[in-house]
């Protein structure tokens, strides 16, 4: 028995190794592909990337900066990462968040007479369930009409996208005001900061432990795994695909919603549609930085909120224009799904060659 | 003239099983060769090494002439070998004659000259007598339509050796018809075709020589002229191997499982299974006998849920079961050794631990309601990779890192652990080591020892013969012979499996 502990283990640092590997290298060149350009430019890349970590991680409000900008991407690095359990590819996180993000700038400033406490968590629970609501439109016609996943959330982003926008412009308007945003959520609702973190960062914790626990140690992530990994043997098993598929889309939706209300409860205090615009597309730069796995977002989420927290201090201490966290984000996604693609062309030819030779 | 290709002492071995053993054969030109055999064979090597897919352990595989150099499958087309896939390659959304010349386009500066292309097809279809319209779009076309277009695709790139996987898998009987006249043109034409199949009238009509595989080794050559499908018939299941189990007589108890009258649809939607009765009795193994293709896949999916019946009813204890899923028909006493274990029977990434309790995974003791229980997972698995001998590092590993057999060890090991009264094994012992063989064989027989009634379904005769009890012969979607085993003679067996009264 104790042997097989030890296999146990060695099967587990295998696993760890080689899942840290990958995203760690496509980090550092990504920084170092930026670095060329920079100096290309006549920029310092040392003194770039100093002032941009000094900024991010250097104090205690600048850490409070980096993970409040990083408790959206934790959320929506969760959502992508539930769909892709149930192998969904969830491109709608970023409709599914703006939802959020507007429902709760609603609870928010709408809703004025209930304490604190209650009135956070209803703020909250709107977000989830609207998010939710789109997701689980996605999820059935996934499960019951079998349209792909990933038209159906490009297209519901762009639905969501021009019903957010003529709300937050006309009925949910800001009044006497010519910007296009809600009015700020009243004071007593938004997230508190305790010291260096906010109490959104420890929801996005909490529920990256949550989905660790719920996808690792229970019948609904065994549900959900089997369905991901091989849909033929879990309907074999038992579990019924068109339900899985179903709930994995509206917690997707919900917990990318969550992150659209944390945004607007801890950070902007009102919905504005211009605001919020890359952070669901992060979110898949983040799940797959963070190998699909809950607790392996959290510091991909973490790198990427000091990023964005950072980037302004930058442009002033080095010169370099806050865009080059867009530039890194997108090779940083370059570099990690090469590989991916690269064994996914692989599998591919070789299936052109002897597909249907049996075995 | 030297061959078209030109197989000499080709042997390939994997962990566990050998998937060529010493394989020589030729093809000359304007000549129709079958290969035989079941899956497992041996045949997707062997096609693997022509390909350069696959480095043979020795032997060589020449091309008109000129050995092939391993890898350079580029080198091996351009040779003149074509194939066309069981599963079609073709862009559904274009035209027919878009998808022949796709990748080589006639052109018109930068333009594709369609004209130009519209009227080779046209050439190309009357040089070869397959009628095509060259201006349909594909996925309007019926199936045996799609292939010709297959056909001719691999035709323009100048075959001399054309390779055909199984091509009436999909077919209607009309449309197979057909196609064996398109064969046989081909190689009055003068191009050598290789037939993969396990049809034996096929063989019977178009081929000019017969190539039959078992097991990984040649088992012999011959021509319709000198055997019949009898002959090829007991050739394919084979002699080769002499399976001793040791077994006592079977305590018959009651009928467990009766079925009535089923009719099933096959994938094409084709009746193929014509009115099964059968009845199984607690304490004995009822092997069913039949070439593959002949309805026994479908009527185990009838019975297992995983396919819808047409007519007829099947009865567990009596009680009528519905057209249920699989898993309904496990909670109801039926457990079930599926054919196609990879897509199946397991979760190859996941670990061999929850492979084994892929279908308990929410009872007790593996789950305390909504959480699973790990460490009864673990223990369970420890305890199952030891009494089933499965040969891993590690209860924990993935089951991908199984060899063939050890994974089917998993899958049986799965099914028997509740002793469920009715166990209905598919090909259990398909692309297995010899090993692995014996010890899911002696499994079956304790479950039947503890009284379960065993259905065997299993297209190697030898298995079926050192196993069952009873015997059902299976031809034409028809059970057409029940059989106590101590009756069973091989040739008379061969000739029902060959669709042959008397």
């Amino acid at each position: 028995m104790s042997a097989l502990i030890e296999d146990v283990k060695a099967t587990k640092q295998k696993y760890d190794v080689g899942s840290w590997l990958i995203p760690t290298i496509s980090v550092l060149a990504a920084m170092f592909v930026a670095s060329i350009l920079m100096f290309a430019q006549g920029l310092d890349p040392i003194l770039a990337y100093k002032s941009l970590f000094t900024t991010a991680f250097g104090s205690g409000d600048g850490i409070a900066s980096t993970l409040g900008k990083a408790t959206p991407l934790v959320l929506s690095g969760l959502a992508v990462t539930l769909g892709l359990r149930a192998g969904l590819f969830n491109i709608g996180v970023q409709g599914q968040l703006l939802t959020g993000a507007l429902a709760s700038a609603w609870a928010g400033y709408a809703i004025t007479n209930l304490p604190p406490i209650i009135h956070i968590s209803v703020a909250l629970g709107f977000g989830f369930f609207f998010g939710g609501l789109v997701g689980a439109i996605a999820g059935y016609l996934k499960a019951f009409r079998g349209v792909h996943e990933v038209i159906t959330t490009i297209m519901l982003n762009s639905i969501v996208m021009g019903i957010v926008d003529y709300l937050a412009s006309h009925p949910f308007k800001e009044p006497d005001q010519a910007l296009t945003r809600t009015p700020q959520i009243i004071e007593s609702v938004r997230l508190p900061v305790f010291g260096p973190l906010p109490s959104g960062f420890a929801v996005s914790l909490f529920l990256a432990v949550m989905m660790w626990w719920v996808l690792g140690y229970t019948t609904t992530g065994f549900r959900f795994n089997s369905v991901g990994r091989n849909k033929f043997a879990a309907w074999y098993a038992g579990i019924s695909y068109k339900r899985t598929i179903f709930f994995a889309m509206l917690f997707s939706g919900g917990i990318a919603g969550l992150g659209g209300a944390v945004e607007t409860l801890g950070i902007t205090y009102r919905f504005e549609p211009a605001f919020n615009l890359g952070l669901g597309f992060d979110g898949i730069t983040i799940a797959l930085l963070g190998r699909v796995h809950p607790i392996g977002i959290i510091p991909g989420a973490i790198l990427i909120g000091g990023m964005r927290a950072g980037a302004a201090n930058m442009q002033f201490d080095a010169g370099v224009a806050p865009e080059l966290v867009d530039l890194l984000l997108a090779m940083i996604l370059l570099f990690v799904t090469a590989p991916l693609i690269s064994r996914f062309f692989k599998n591919s030819s070789n299936r052109a060659l002897t597909g249907g030779w049996g075995n | 003239m030297s061959a078209l290709l030109e197989v000499t002492g080709v042997t390939k071995r994997y962990p566990g099983v050998v998937a060529n053993d010493n394989i020589s054969l030729t093809v000359n030109a304007g000549e129709v060769v079958a290969l035989l055999g079941e899956n497992g064979a041996g045949k997707s090597t062997l096609l693997k090494a022509v390909f350069g897919l696959v480095k043979p352990d020795s032997g060589e595989i020449k091309i008109g002439g000129t050995p092939i150099v391993f890898g350079d499958t580029a080198g091996v087309i351009a040779r003149g070998v074509g194939m066309v896939h069981q599963h079609f390659q073709l862009v559904p959304v274009m035209t027919v004659t878009e998808n022949i010349i796709l990748g080589d386009e006639p052109k018109r500066g930068l333009f594709i000259n369609k004209k130009a292309a519209h009227d080779e097809i046209l050439a190309l279809s009357k040089r070869y007598g397959l009628e095509v319209d060259p201006d349909a779009v594909i996925e309007d076309l019926p199936v045996g339509m799609q292939q010709r277009v297959e056909i001719l695709k691999a035709l323009r790139k100048d075959v001399k050796l054309l390779i055909l996987d199984e091509p009436t898998a999909v077919l209607t009987p009309q449309e197979i018809d057909e196609l064996l006249e398109v064969i046989r043109n081909l190689a009055k034409s003068g191009v050598g075709v290789v037939l993969i199949t396990h049809k034996l009238h096929e063989v019977m009509a178009v081929a000019d020589r017969v190539v039959v595989l078992r097991g990984g080794k040649l088992v012999g050559t011959t021509s319709p002229k000198e055997s019949d499908e009898a002959g090829l018939a007991q050739m394919m299941v084979g002699r080769s191997v002499v399976l001793q189990v040791n077994r006592t007589e079977a305590k018959r108890g009651g009928v467990v499982l009766e079925v009535k009258g089923l009719q099933v649809l096959d994938d094409r939607k084709l009746l193929m299974v014509k009115g099964v009765d059968l009845s199984l009795y607690s304490g004995e193994i009822l092997g069913v006998a039949g070439v593959e293709g002949n309805g026994q896949r479908e009527l185990v999916e009838a019975i297992c849920g995983m396919r819808n019946r047409e007519a007829g009813e099947v009865l567990l204890k009596g009680e009528p079961t519905k057209n249920l899923n699989p898993h309904a028909v496990h909670e109801a006493g039926i457990s079930h050794v599926p054919e196609d274990r990879e897509k199946h029977g397991l979760i190859s990434s996941y670990s061999i631990a929850d492979n084994l309790i892929l279908n308990q995974f929410d009872q007790s003791p593996f789950s305390k309601g909504w959480i699973r229980d790990l460490s009864a997972i673990a223990t369970n698995a420890v305890d199952t990779v030891a009494k089933f001998d499965i040969r891993t590092p590690s209860a924990f590993n993935t089951a991908s890192s199984l060899s063939g057999g050890n994974k089917q060890k998993v899958v049986v090991a799965r099914e028997l652990s509740e002793e469920l009264p009715v166990l209905i094994a598919a090909q259990p012992t398909r692309g297995v080591d010899v090993g692995s063989i014996e010890f899911i064989h002696n499994q079956l027989i304790a479950a039947r020892d503890k009284g379960a009634a065993v259905m065997l379904v299993s297209a190697e005769l030898d298995e079926i013969l050192s196993l069952s009890d009873r015997i059902a012969v299976m031809s034409g979607g028809k059970i057409v012979a029940v059989l106590d085993s101590k009756d069973a003679d091989r040739n008379y067996i061969g000739r029902l499996m060959a669709g042959l009264k008397e």
